[in-house]
């Protein structure tokens, strides 16, 4: 089981990275979207994994780590305040300059790519 | 506590002429002149004790942790320096009212001077070398803003950029220098500091701490190779030039040097250093000062060569030179401030300081004329004036210690003799002239006053050295050397002596050399000189053209390439620093996978390439990437986090459908611009990124936790100590209540940022091209669909009651107010996508902002309560409570809180929304008067 969600927080951190990387603002903005799943799933799994243990006191335990889920439904918000942000920022910036590109050009030297 | 006070005054005095303006120039200039005259009275009161030999002190603990004290002492070379720093800002304050202009903002002028003199007051009176590099500091900040006080003159500005980077610059040096010294004594308070002359000076450090300090003092005290940026500095106001340029500032670095004399001195190092950069700068300073035309820079060039003389003299390292060192400092500062006036006198009523157009103003402006003799003939060092007093026994000393320093030094009083006759000559003697650019004339008493009070000064020091100042120099001598004072006498005649005939040598040389100016000058200016300015602007410019490019290669604008940088560094520094360490196999008991695990991971790995595969059409890829949000849900569930599923699924749905609104205004398509170099690299560094974080995952995952967490803790209190069974829930409401309360804050100010934005974009340009886009958006015929309309209708009071029901249950079980506010707000947000946003509004009045700010207050409220009941912040309290028939039921203030967090995600969602809506009206999205667009209660026909 830890291998999986091992291979999940890569698979998800090497398609984040790969579209954060894209020159367009929306690949971007969902490659932080995403960054920010692998990140939390990385967060929870520092409380090491558990099964059928939910951290609610009715079964007598034992019970999974409750502290790394409370930081994790906080970061899982967060990014999502994050992330309507950034897509505002990128539509604001679409809107202003008539581009979505990422990189600013260089009047004085000409484009670069 | 007084000498706190001492150095405290100016500083409370600078907060006031800025407001004493308004009462007119004389009362703001009284005002600023009380507070120095109240710390000279406070030091005068404790220079009896200090001049029979006593040293005082008081202390404050600052920064203990940082060996940072406010301590400060006085001894008599803090009493010289101290005296003169406030006695002549007395009287440089006095003659500034009468020299500035009506132009000039008085206030500013005089909160800047009192800033300096604070300043300057604060490094002679500390015993805490850290807070005395603070004040050292404040000195050059506060000399900038003085030179630059004529804001309108380009000079002024330069003069005061170039202060500011050498003195501040050697400010740097200084700071490191101190802090070497500071590391070998190992305190920083002076006064440990001054009893480790032996450690200090045995230390392998020395040599380095010696060098930072002296490169301090040099740039201060304007010594050679430092020298030009005080006649440049001379774009100041005259007041400034006589106050910080000739007695106080530039005497900072002498004073450090002869503060740290007793450790520092006496080694072949400091002697060569000091002695000889103090002989040419004294040779070099006055032959310049000789040929210059304008009188502050030939004055400004003769402070170069006497601040020379001084730093010479200590760098001798001998006990009698210190002794003439404290002499001339203090001769200095009395003639030098009072010729500095004199000639701002000349500039202020001739209109001119160009030697060339002066002459003859002897007839026109006697008094002033009589001042600057005075004044002058003591700088030349003509008897019965105090200058030929240490003169003569600066000549004595540079005699004894070798015969070409002797030689050096006359040739420097020489030309010293030369230039003080040339500044009387040819601006008071000779022929009276027409062609004045002013009407010279001697101004009124409040002008002239400083200047003579100080040329009575230079008369009876001369002539009864011993009874005036004989007190002073041994009690300043005395705190210099820190050890028996050495025989000397402050007399007139010291009988026929070696210094006697230098003297003699000088003076007649001196006046042949004037004799002789008009080809001297010619041969003068025909040398090629280096020119310092040009020097230093070459310099700078060439480190702002080297930063700029630097700049330039490295921020070029091109984020996407930060980005890679950073991804490929990160991964770099971690690979290497796994690399260094050894690592044995973890010890966890690993959990087996079932097969719904793994058919989850094949799912969000499909999904994530699909992501990547199809990012360049925007929607789909939308679309896919919302399969991995339900997968990770579905993982939270199975890996027993209901809390975490509960709330990821709610923030999917919200999100996608933020994105969605939001891509209706964005290209629908990315195009193609990754070459396919590009994406390779931009590949392989993902992947190598995605290797090592889910390699650090497992890594991590497959060990046991190296030390207790502190879970057990809250596992343990959470029902005893929070009242609840869900101990996520809580955390956040209950232990980590402060963090979750930040949290809400952040949110309200992420959808008040998007609100904000929004309203931007709704002028100029974005607007047009929101319309613009607007045309070109394909809308469907039936945009609110019946369907939709009914089901969401329907949905609502479920939606709600299940938000409601997710809220109440969720101290004891899954759910909570992040989850409920999150269900509610897609409750709500089904209704505006049925039946546009527009329609939906006008049926619900709540305002977002105030939903949000009601729930920050509500939050802030609970853990204000708290207080009352004398327990800290956020502390919750809860009870059981029961109403017959029901069940015993649980109130906590905690689920006031938690409605807190409800309804600042419930406004912090809808705001955002609400936000995007404004847009799409912008982009000429119409409102509809009726739910939807058909109405079914009418025919096809009546419709139409």
């Amino acid at each position: 089981m830890e291998l999986i969600v091992a291979l999940a927080v890569g698979v998800l951190t090497a398609a984040a990275i790969y579209l954060i990387l894209r020159l367009r603002t929306f690949p971007v903005v969902l490659g932080t979207a995403m960054l920010s799943y692998a990140v939390n799933i990385f967060l929870f799994a520092t409380g090491r994994l558990a099964i059928n243990q939910p951290a609610v006191l009715l079964t007598g335990g034992p019970y999974a780590d409750p502290l790394p889920q409370a930081l994790v439904l906080t970061a899982i918000v967060i990014a999502f305040g994050m992330t309507a942000v950034v897509v505002m920022l990128a539509l604001g910036a679409y809107l202003e300059s008539g581009t979505d590109e990422i990189d600013m050009k260089d009047e004085t030297k000409g484009d670069r790519t | 506590m007084s000498l706190v006070l001492i150095a405290a005054l100016p500083f409370i005095g600078a907060l006031f002429p800025g407001l004493m303006i308004r009462a007119g120039r004389n009362a703001c200039a009284m005002m600023t002149g009380s507070f120095t005259l109240l710390a000279l009275i406070l030091l005068l009161i404790e220079a009896p004790a200090v001049l029979q030999g006593e040293v005082i002190r008081n202390q404050i603990s600052w920064i203990p942790s940082l060996g940072l004290h406010a301590n400060f002492f006085l001894d008599g070379l803090g009493l010289l320096f101290a005296g003169m720093i406030l006695g002549i800002g007395l009287l440089v304050i006095l003659y500034a009212r009468f020299y500035l202009y009506k132009t000039d903002p008085m206030g500013q002028f005089y909160t800047y001077l009192m800033l300096f003199q604070g300043a300057m007051v604060g490094i002679v009176l500390s015993d805490n070398i850290l807070l005395l590099l603070i004040f050292w500091e404040l000195t050059s900040l506060s000399s900038f803003l003085l030179i630059g006080y004529w804001k309108h003159l380009p000079e002024g500005r330069q003069g005061a950029r170039m202060a500011l980077a050498v003195t501040g610059g050697g400010g740097l040096a200084l700071i490191g220098g101190m802090l070497l010294l500071g590391g070998i004594v190992g305190s920083y308070d002076m006064t440990v500091i001054l009893q480790s002359r032996d450690v200090i000076q045995a230390s392998p450090w020395y040599l380095p701490a010696l060098l930072l300090i002296l490169l301090g003092c040099f740039t201060k005290s304007a010594q050679f190779p430092f020298h030009f940026w005080l006649p440049h500095a001379m774009a100041a106001p005259t007041p400034v030039s006589a106050y910080l340029h000739s007695a106080t500032m530039v005497k900072a670095g002498l004073f450090l040097m002869a503060r740290l004399w007793p450790v520092l001195a006496g080694t072949d190092a400091w002697f060569y250093i000091v002695g000889i950069t103090g002989l040419i700068t004294m040779v070099l300073g006055a032959v310049i000062a000789l040929f210059k035309d304008d009188l502050k820079a030939l004055l400004a060039f003769s402070t170069v060569s006497h601040l020379g003389l001084i730093t010479m003299l200590l760098g001798f390292g001998t006990a009698e030179a210190a002794v003439v060192a404290v002499f001339h400092i203090i001769n200095h500062a009395t003639f030098k401030a009072a010729l500095f006036m004199t000639a701002g006198i000349v500039d202020h009523e001739a209109h001119t300081r160009d030697i060339k157009r002066l002459g003859g103003l002897r007839h026109l402006m006697p008094i002033t004329f009589t001042i600057a003799t005075i004044a002058a003939l003591s700088m030349a060092g003509i008897p019965l004036l105090n200058g030929f007093l240490s003169k003569e026994m600066m000549l004595e000393e540079a005699a004894h210690t070798d015969i070409w320093v002797g030689i050096f030094a006359t040739l420097g009083a020489l030309f010293s003799v030369a230039y003080s006759f040339r500044f009387i000559a040819h601006t008071f003697l000779g022929p009276k002239r027409d062609d004045y650019p002013g009407h010279p004339h001697d101004p009124g008493f409040g002008l002239w006053a400083a200047p003579a009070f100080l040329a009575v000064l230079v008369v009876i020091i001369g002539i009864l050295p011993q009874t005036v100042v004989g007190a002073l120099v041994a009690a300043t001598s005395g705190a210099v050397i820190q050890a028996e004072l050495p025989y000397y006498s402050l007399q007139l005649w010291h009988g026929v002596t070696p210094a006697l005939f230098m003297s003699i040598i000088a003076v007649v040389g001196g006046v042949l050399v004037l004799m002789s100016f008009r080809r001297m000058e010619g041969v003068w200016n025909a040398l090629p000189r280096p020119e310092a300015k040009t020097i230093f602007d070459w310099i700078v410019e060439g480190i702002a053209g080297a930063s700029r490019r630097l700049t330039d290669a490295l921020h070029d604008g091109a984020i996407s390439r930060y980005l890679m940088i950073f991804a490929a560094t990160a991964v770099i520094t971690g690979v290497v620093s796994f690399m260094g360490g050894t690592h044995a196999a973890g010890t966890h008991q690993l959990l087996p996978a079932g097969p719904m695990a793994i058919i989850g991971l094949l799912l969000l790995t499909v999904a994530s390439l699909g992501v990547v595969l199809f990012h360049r059409n925007r929607l789909l890829s939308l679309v896919i990437i919302s399969v991995n949000g339900l997968v990770i849900s579905l993982g939270f569930v199975y890996l027993s986090a209901p809390d975490l599923a509960l709330t990821q699924l709610t923030v999917e749905v919200v999100t996608i459908i933020l994105l969605l609104l939001a891509l209706n205004f964005l290209p629908k398509e990315t195009p193609r611009e990754s070459t396919m170099g590009r994406k390779w690299r931009d590949g392989i560094v993902s992947v190598a990124a995605g290797i090592a974080v889910g390699g650090l995952a497992y890594a991590l995952m497959a060990r046991d936790l190296a030390f207790q967490s502190i879970s057990q803790f809250h596992l343990d209190q959470s029902y005893p100590g929070g009242g609840g069974t869900n101990v996520v829930n809580v955390i956040l409401v209950d232990f980590r209540g402060y963090d979750t309360f930040g949290e809400i804050i952040v949110l309200g100010i992420a959808a008040l940022a998007i609100y904000a934005l929004t309203q931007t974009l709704l002028h100029g340009r974005a607007s047009r091209r929101l319309m613009e886009i607007g045309k070109g958006i394909k809308r469907d015929g039936d945009r609110h669909p019946l369907m939709l309309v009914v089901a969401t209708r329907v949905m609502m009071p479920i939606a709600v009651m299940v938000g409601v029901y997710i809220f109440l249950r969720g101290h004891n079980e899954p759910g909570g107010g992040f989850v409920a506010g999150l269900v509610v707000s897609i409750a709500l947000l089904m209704q505006y996508m049925a039946s546009g946003f527009a329609w939906a509004q006008a049926r619900q009045r709540a305002d977002y902002h105030a939903i949000i700010a009601s729930g920050v207050l509500i939050a802030a409220a609970t853990g204000v309560g708290a207080w009352f009941a004398d327990r800290p912040f956020l502390t919750s309290a809860f009870g059981y409570f029961q109403i017959p028939p029901m069940d015993k039921f649980e109130l906590a203030t905690a689920m006031a809180f938690d409605l807190g967090v409800f309804l600042a995600v419930v406004g912090s969602v809808m705001l955002a929304l609400a936000s995007l809506s404004r847009l799409a009206r912008r982009a000429g999205e119409t409102v509809n008067d009726t739910p939807m667009d058909i109405d079914p209660s009418k025919t096809t026909e009546e419709a139409r």
